[in-house]
């Protein structure tokens, strides 16, 4: 299934147009995540880092790797990096001495995060739901009011 | 007292949602089957989408339709039928707005004056959970999707300048 190879294998990720399209449909409840959504767009905001994510959607990099092709410090590109990973667009893995950037998160964390976005949506709804519910019960309360007072 | 909400993947196929309401079993169940209720709840406002439209015929075979969106013009439409309506008790529907949409039981217990809500999605297969989860990917495929539309955008407006 597309969908999932794309979270198995980052080193095969297609282009971001690509991926968007695949799973654009039906995703509404990314857009209940504010923060982490300003966190992405804040992400997005530089050149560099929109130059990095396209480069790692092409292949996995490491750090030095990056460095040089945007050239940059290693410190700078550090920075980057970190930002991205932050906004939960890049993950980071340390091999020896290699540090290698991919895109996404992990299988595992990207069920852990989506199941924790799932549970965030509908506390949300629950919160309201509850206002319903109390609404609805002092209503019942006052009609049996109503109906115990003396005519 | 703010009530916890949980989810869990029990298994391969099904996702499960647990919350309790401090009242009894047919005042939840109202909200969850009359539209005008529905509405009030189902968006809430600190997610930043609202509801354009909502109708639910809450009886077994009715269908319901809810439209979200920042605009009317390009609405995210989720649709399907009730196939079980048990009155302050059970709700089963499915969710037709896609080929792997699950099937949703919830089942209303009520203990003591308040109500154990239990929500239970079963999806046609593994992939199909999967691939809903894997669909979010850390919400990076719509941030890029929107990231996407601002870029077009903005070319259009440079374009245009």
């Amino acid at each position: 299934m597309g969908v999932k190879a794309a979270g198995n294998a980052a080193r095969a990720r297609p282009p971001l147009a690509c991926r968007q399209s695949v799973c654009y449909i039906q995703n509404y409840m990314v857009q209940y995540t504010r923060t982490g959504f300003d966190a992405s767009f804040a992400a997005l905001s530089d050149a560099t880092r929109r130059g990095v994510l396209e480069q790692l959607g092409r292949a996995d990099a490491s750090i030095t790797d990056l460095a040089e092709k945007f050239h940059m410090t290693l410190t700078g590109m550090k920075k980057h990096v970190g930002v991205l990973e932050q906004a939960g667009l890049v993950t980071t893995e340390k091999v020896g001495r290699v540090r290698t950037c991919k895109l996404g998160l992990s299988r595992l964390e990207e069920e852990a995060a989506w199941i924790e976005r799932y549970r965030q949506l509908w506390d949300a709804r629950f919160d309201e739901l509850d206002n319903v519910v109390e609404e609805l019960k002092r209503k019942v309360d006052g009609r049996k009011k109503r109906v115990s007072l003396p005519p | 007292m703010k009530n916890r909400t949980t989810v869990e993947r029990k298994s391969e196929r099904e996702l499960v949602v647990t919350r309790t309401f401090n009242g009894p079993a047919r005042i939840v169940f109202e909200a969850w089957t009359k539209p005008e209720l529905l509405k009030r709840w189902w968006a809430p406002k600190s997610t930043g989408v609202s509801l354009l439209s909502c109708e639910a015929d809450v009886r077994v075979g009715g269908r319901y339709r809810f439209e979200f969106g920042h605009e009317a013009s390009k609405p995210m439409v989720f649709f399907g039928r009730y196939i079980e309506v048990t009155p302050h008790s059970r709700l089963v529907w499915t969710n037709d707005e896609s080929d792997d949409g699950a099937v949703t039981t919830v089942t209303f217990d009520e203990k003591g004056g308040k109500t154990l809500l239990v929500m239970h999605e079963l999806y046609p297969s593994k992939e199909a959970l999967d691939g809903t989860i894997a669909g979010m990917e850390g919400g990076i495929p719509e941030t890029f999707a929107q990231l996407d539309e601002l870029l077009v955008t903005t070319q259009l407006a440079a374009r245009t300048c």
